[in-house]
């Protein structure tokens, strides 16, 4: 059952997922939204991984993606203090608001 | 010749002048006038002395001609010319009339300076008069004393300088002390004139340079024969050439114009200079000269017929004459005009006697009429203090002119000394026995009678002229009444101006011992120095003629200006008598306006054109506008401005801005500032570097 479902599959949806959190990172504008599909990328990795750990029978791929897991976790926790920060300057969390770094 | 004993004592003729005039120059302005005019006085007076012995050594000694080397000078190739004293009989006679008649006039200008420096508000230049009174005298010396002809150059030169210096002594005021320019316009004429006889002066010192290759005196006299029988022509260029420089320095036709100008000078300076000592330079040059002239009769004839020309001509332009200087003006130019006809002639002692005498009665009526227009400015001033303390400043104030005759009369009575010594000097001058005068003219006259019969009769009717002239002025000044309250007023001089006039006075009544006829001591004295000068005989046909003609010219003035004096604003007499001949001789022929129109206004044109046309238009407007700064501005500007520096230099460096400018408007629209902006980049390089590590 285990070698019914091919690695390629995996890695399908997990380009899929890629391709989807990519895309949300850079067309939407809610930074919230931005962190699902960071998230959506993550975890999109995170399949990767699990499925070559799974295909290759190592467990390396398996440890990596709690490191991924925990790594995002504190990611999101800043992220979401640096939202509250800005929202408290700019009363807005539009992320197209923030451009001060224009040249 | 070896110089010994008194004879080295020579340089010092010239050095006591040098010196007076430094101890003038230098201390001076913390000294008195008194102290300035003692200083300036003993060293003309100690040069006389010098003088004196000097001449004492020749008496006693055999009357050679002793020469005194004093420095080297000039050495170029052959060319030998060493500043060496000339002491012989003429030389010493020349010092002691300069330094003697000299040393009278510094006396007398302690007195005259004096109070004319007060007249003219600038007792300042009292200083300077003396230091170029005795820059003259040391100038003078020089060129008596030289013993070549560029020596006696360099003191030609000398003297006219200070003659010039001394004519413009006011320069910024006219001769009534009004501000013009005339005075200083009459010294640059001086000048001018001068420069031109100069010109001949040097031609003919370039001449003997070019023949006999030698300058000094012995040099040339010696090898004169010699060059004569070669080329006969360069005698008489040399002679000729001479002569213009005789005609410039001692104002004969036609280069005297500047003479009766240089009246604007202080009186003083008229009679030592412009009367008594430098314009007889030229009768000097002639008689130092002789040894050429007696080579070439046809420039003896020239010289001789120059003189009478000139003594008859400016005796007529005296006939005319209002002022009291230019008459005496005019007759120096004539009495010059005796003695150039004089050594013209050959009569070489006859010409150097009357400079002699001339040089003692024209100082002493030059020095007279100074004293006579001290009298009227006197007299004239005191006026003045009446007339402010009696009326009031309404009255305009005429230009008062000292030196009219017309404004003078009388004034024997105010000035009774001046009278009789001017009275002496005009009998003298007029040639009235047994004034110094009669015997140095009718020496001359007798010499012309032998000699040179045209000349003769034009010098006979000088003497006429002159006996006239010099009637009409003492009848015009002296006698009559006064036409002018100044000449009412006029006060009589004090002792340091009057007794130099009596010691000058004296020696116009006895100067004529020293070539009495049968005793003759003027030309043995010079017999040493100028080869075969004879005594002639007393001319009693001359002399009685010209005794006569003097007398009655003397009675006609007195019928004309004696008998009834002139009254105030009226015409001269004379002027009813001739008509229009006396409005030429008033005009004085016209010379000096012909010379305007036909000289000076064609310079004046000749150098308005090189000012205008080459100077201004052609040389500034064209070559340096035009051509040097034109095309340095079209350098500088087009070509290295504009082409080199904008568009070539400054284009780099723009350029540089530009494309630095244009890259980063480019790189600016990639910092849009939105991050996810920036992510799609990271996206797409990490795109663009795993596509290339895995497709590689």
């Amino acid at each position: 059952m285990a070698d019914t479902i091919p690695l390629s599959y995996y890695l399908a949806i997990s380009v899929v997922l890629f391709t989807m959190g990519a895309l949300g990172v850079l067309i939407r504008r809610n930074p919230l939204i931005v962190f699902m599909s960071v998230e959506l990328m993550l975890n999109s990795a995170n399949l990767a991984f699990v499925a070559f750990a799974r295909s290759f029978n190592a467990l390396t791929g398996q440890i990596f993606v709690f490191f991924v897991m925990t790594v995002a976790a504190a990611e999101v926790a800043v992220g979401l203090a640096l939202i509250v920060i800005i929202f408290r300057n700019k009363h807005s969390i539009d992320v197209d608001l923030m451009n001060n770094l224009k040249g | 010749m070896a110089s010994s004993g008194l004879f080295s004592l020579v340089p010092l003729i010239i050095l006591l002048p040098v010196l007076g005039l430094l101890i003038n120059l230098i201390f001076g302005g913390r000294m008195s006038e008194k102290a300035i005019g003692t200083v300036a006085s003993s060293a003309s007076g100690l040069a006389f002395v010098v003088s004196a012995v000097l001449g004492y050594s020749l008496w006693a000694g055999s009357g050679t001609a002793v020469v005194v080397p004093f420095a080297d000078w000039i050495h170029i190739g052959d060319l030998n010319v060493a500043w060496n004293f000339r002491v012989d009989t003429l030389s010493v006679l020349m010092m002691l009339v300069v330094s003697g008649v000299g040393s009278l006039i510094h006396i007398y200008a302690i007195g005259y300076m004096h109070e004319d420096v007060r007249f003219k508000n600038d007792p300042g230049r009292y200083r300077r008069f003396f230091v170029f009174l005795n820059l003259f005298i040391a100038m003078m010396m020089i060129l008596v004393s030289g013993d070549s002809y560029l020596m006696l150059f360099v003191g030609w030169e000398g003297v006219g300088l200070c003659s010039f210096l001394l004519i413009g002594f006011w320069y910024e005021m006219d001769t009534l002390g009004r501000p013009s320019w005339a005075n200083s316009n009459a010294a640059k004429k001086a000048m001018i004139a001068n420069r031109i006889g100069d010109f001949g002066f040097l031609m003919a010192a370039f001449s003997m340079f070019w023949w006999f290759k030698d300058l000094s005196f012995e040099g040339v006299f010696t090898q004169a024969a010699q060059v004569a029988s070669i080329t006969p022509s360069a005698i008489l260029f040399i002679t000729l050439f001479l002569l213009i420089g005789v005609a410039g320095k001692s104002a004969q036709l036609p280069l005297y114009v500047w003479l009766p100008d240089a009246m604007a000078g202080p009186t003083p300076v008229s009679a030592l200079i412009h009367a008594a000592t430098m314009v007889t330079a030229g009768v000097y040059l002639v008689a130092r000269s002789a040894p050429l002239y007696t080579l070439v009769p046809q420039a003896q004839n020239t010289v001789a017929l120059v003189g009478g020309i000139t003594a008859l001509f400016a005796a007529t332009i005296a006939v005319g004459q209002y002022d009291i200087k230019k008459v005496l003006a005019y007759s120096t130019i004539s009495q010059l005009g005796f003695m150039v006809a004089a050594v013209g002639m050959g009569a070489f002692v006859a010409g150097m006697f009357h400079l002699v005498t001339h040089a003692f009665f024209k100082a002493l009526l030059f020095l007279s009429a100074g004293s006579v227009i001290l009298g009227m400015e006197r007299g004239h001033h005191h006026l003045a203090h009446h007339k402010s303390a009696e009326e009031q400043a309404g009255e305009h104030d005429e230009v008062f002119d000292p030196g009219d005759m017309r404004n003078m009369g009388g004034l024997r009575k105010q000035m009774p000394v001046t009278f009789w010594v001017y009275l002496i000097g005009a009998l003298a001058l007029a040639g009235i026995v047994p004034l110094a005068g009669f015997w140095s003219k009718d020496e001359i006259l007798a010499d012309a009678y032998l000699k040179f019969p045209a000349v003769f009769w034009m010098l006979l009717v000088a003497a006429f002229f002159t006996a006239f002239y010099m009637g009409r002025q003492v009848w015009m000044v002296f006698f009559g009444q006064p036409r002018h309250d100044a000449a009412a007023q006029a006060e009589e001089s004090k002792p340091v101006i009057t007794v130099p006039l009596m010691i000058l006075a004296t020696l116009a009544v006895l100067g004529g011992v020293l070539n009495l006829p049968g005793l003759h001591g003027l030309t043995n004295w010079l017999g040493h120095t100028i080869a075969g000068v004879e005594a002639g005989p007393f001319n009693f046909l001359v002399a009685g003629l010209s005794t006569l003609l003097a007398l009655i010219a003397i009675g006609l003035s007195w019928l004309l200006y004696g008998r009834h004096p002139l009254a105030v604003g009226q015409k001269d007499p004379l002027k009813k008598l001739l008509g229009p001949v006396f409005t030429v001789f008033e005009r004085k022929y016209w010379v000096d306006e012909f010379y305007w129109a036909v000289f000076v206004n064609r310079y004046v044109d000749i150098a308005r054109f090189l000012a205008n046309v080459i100077d201004g238009r052609f040389w500034h407007d064209f070559v340096h506008d035009k051509v040097i700064a034109g095309s340095y501005n079209w350098i500088s500007h087009t070509v290295l401005d504009l082409r080199v520096d904008r568009q070539f230099i400054d284009a780099i460096g723009n350029g540089l801005g530009a494309l630095t400018k244009r890259i980063s408007a480019g790189l600016r629209r990639m910092q849009n500032g939105f991050v996810r902006s920036y992510a799609l980049a990271v996206l797409a390089g990490v795109v663009i570097i795993l596509g290339y590590l895995i497709l590689k």
